[in-house]
């Protein structure tokens, strides 16, 4: 649906996006992580044919964003980064002009606008001006906007900034609805968004795209060791030299809180019977043992530290992302 | 309802919502009436004057002494109170993040464009059309030629939209509405004292084209009463050049 190919954007010598190529199957959701000002606006702005890249291709629905971007405007429902709307129009409208823009009349918009208004739940405010809306409101008029015309594909920028935690969920549990019949790109830098709502994810730093896979997929490729996170009553003096001596165990570190550690087990052992055995036999009162998983963010970082600290750190991740190192 | 259609009946919606036409309108009005009782006042001074030398009752010429100082005042009042008409509609759009909506929107630069002056160009005609009120009354207490009052208001419906265009083009380039007031009120100022510039070639070819460039003649001719093609030509091809230009920024943003 979506086609990216080798995209770059300069703007005089900066360049904010280097030869970026993903793309989004049919019915696919698909995040853009990224800190603030890796690239991930303008990408937007170039699938959404605001701006024009400096190289390389962009289609979407087949259409080329260059030659066609009429064609393109009417397959994509797009929320820019700030909610666009008229302070001065009520919700109806606001989108009833945005309707009118794409075409639409009579019966269909009336639909349409019912549709979209009952989806994001603005009934209530539905003729007030939008300027005497909460930033909340603002936004979900701002997605009600891009999908009225019920577009198979929408590009959503940072959806859920500005909303309460109730509505963050009912938002995110309405883009999951969309898969399977809409494609979706959406940027975030909030990273359990991208967990909750997506099916695979793009990691972008300065420009490049450093790791693309599905959430799970990520943090399996990038753990070098199991972890364990062993919590006692006390915190014995001989401990920590006790689990460091039971085969398999790396390293032991010391946790948040008295009795708590981080213990690193070869990759692929699991350690915690054995820990268990240590810790019941020596009698230091056992309070939890469980397997600590790598979370996104920790994935994010990790990536994101690389490109910053090293060079070849990025030829490593990139040859990381490639199928055939998917063991490393 | 086409796109163009939807822009002009949203802009019309904004204008009235917001305080702008109210305050430019009511402003506009007020001038224009004071300007017309004033030359009124001036003319039956001259009247009683004359009388009183004549010692007979004088024939005084209302189109000379009121309608051709009036719409001639109009110029200095339109520089400067038109730029505050039109300097929200694309400065606005670029500070409200509106704009990136409107040029993602399966629209036309045109659309826009044109949508935006026209609907700025229907509030403006709506005042002129207000003012008629003062030649409607004035025919009731005296005779005077309707003929160069018609040209006259031609002359300040072309002269306006040729001013609106300059303004619209003035805020497409910005996002502070004060500098796209400014400019338009600058690049006005300007292409008016472009006459002065004219006159000091004289009668030569050099002070012809200049004098041209600047809308000065071309609706003093109008305001005489005289319609010359050339006066049309210069205010058509002038409106469809700041148009052309507001065309080509509002496109090239997308290329930086």
């Amino acid at each position: 649906m979506i086609d990216v190919h080798n995209i770059t954007k300069r703007y005089g010598h900066h360049t904010a996006i280097d030869r970026v190529t993903f793309s989004v199957a049919k019915g696919e959701v698909l995040a853009f992580l990224g800190p603030n000002g890796a690239g991930k606006t303008t990408t937007m702005r170039i699938l959404t044919c605001f701006m024009p890249a400096t190289e390389g291709t962009a289609r979407v629905a087949g259409f080329d964003c260059t030659d066609h971007p009429l064609e393109v405007k009417r397959q994509i429902g797009y929320l820019p980064e700030t909610p666009p709307v008229y302070q001065e129009l009520t919700v109806t409208e606001y989108l009833t002009f945005v309707g009118q823009l794409r075409g639409m009349a009579g019966p269909t918009l009336t639909s349409a606008l019912d549709q979209s208004i009952g989806r994001l739940e603005l009934g209530a405010v539905r003729h007030r001006l939008i300027g005497n809306l909460s930033r909340g409101y603002r936004q979900r008029v701002g997605l009600a906007q891009a999908l009225l015309h019920d577009p198979p594909v929408l590009i959503l920028d940072e959806p859920t900034v500005g909303l309460d935690p109730k509505q963050i969920i009912e938002i995110r549990e309405l883009i999951k609805s969309l898969a399977g019949s809409h494609s979706v790109i959406l940027s975030t830098h909030i990273l359990p968004e991208a967990t909750a709502v997506c099916q695979r994810v793009v990691i972008i730093n300065k420009g490049r795209i450093v790791a693309e896979d599905t959430p799970e997929q990520l943090s399996a490729r990038l753990r070098q060791s199991e972890k364990v996170s062993l919590t006692l009553k006390s915190r014995p003096a001989d401990c920590e030299s006790k689990l460091q001596a039971i085969p398999g165990v790396l390293q032991v570190l010391p946790g948040q809180g008295g009795g708590t550690f981080l213990i690193e087990c070869e990759l692929g052992r699991d350690l915690r019977d054995e820990l268990a055995r240590v810790a019941v036999m020596n009698q230091w009162g056992l309070l939890e043992l469980r397997t600590v998983s790598m979370t996104l963010e920790d994935v994010f970082l990790q990536l994101t530290r690389h490109e910053d600290h090293s060079t070849e750190a990025t030829e490593a991740t990139v040859s990381m992302s490639s199928p055939e190192n998917q063991d490393r | 309802m086409t796109p163009v259609q939807a822009i002009i009946a949203k802009e019309l919606r904004v204008y009235f919502v917001s305080p702008i036409v109210y305050v430019v309108g009511a402003v506009f009005l007020l001038i224009f009436g004071l300007l017309s009782y004033l030359y009124v006042g001036f003319a039956g001074a001259q009247a009683i004057q004359l009388m009183q030398m004549q010692g007979g009752p004088a024939q005084i010429n209302l189109n000379d002494l009121v309608f051709r100082n009036l719409f001639a005042s109009m110029r200095i009042v339109l520089v400067i109170i038109l730029p505050i008409l039109t300097m929200r509609l694309f400065a606005e759009e670029r500070k409200l993040r509106t704009f990136e909506f409107l040029l993602t929107s399966p629209l036309r630069v045109t659309d826009i464009v044109v949508g935006k002056f026209v609907s700025v160009f229907v509030i403006y005609l709506g005042l002129v059309g207000l003012t008629t009120l003062v030649p409607t009354v004035l025919m009731l207490f005296s005779d005077f030629d309707w003929n160069p009052i018609w040209t006259g208001y031609l002359g300040m419906v072309l002269l306006g939209a040729l001013f609106l265009s300059v303004g619209l083009f003035a805020s497409a380039v910005t996002e502070n509405q004060i500098v796209a007031a400014f400019v338009s009120f600058g690049m006005l100022l300007t292409i008016w004292l472009i006459a002065g510039l004219g006159s000091l070639f004289g009668d030569t070819t050099a002070g012809h084209v200049i004098s041209y460039v600047s809308y000065m003649e071309h609706y003093e001719r109008l305001v005489r009463g005289l319609i010359d093609t050339s006066d049309l030509v210069y205010f058509g091809s002038g409106l469809v050049l700041m148009l052309f230009l507001t065309h080509r920024v509002v496109e090239s943003t997308s290329w930086k």
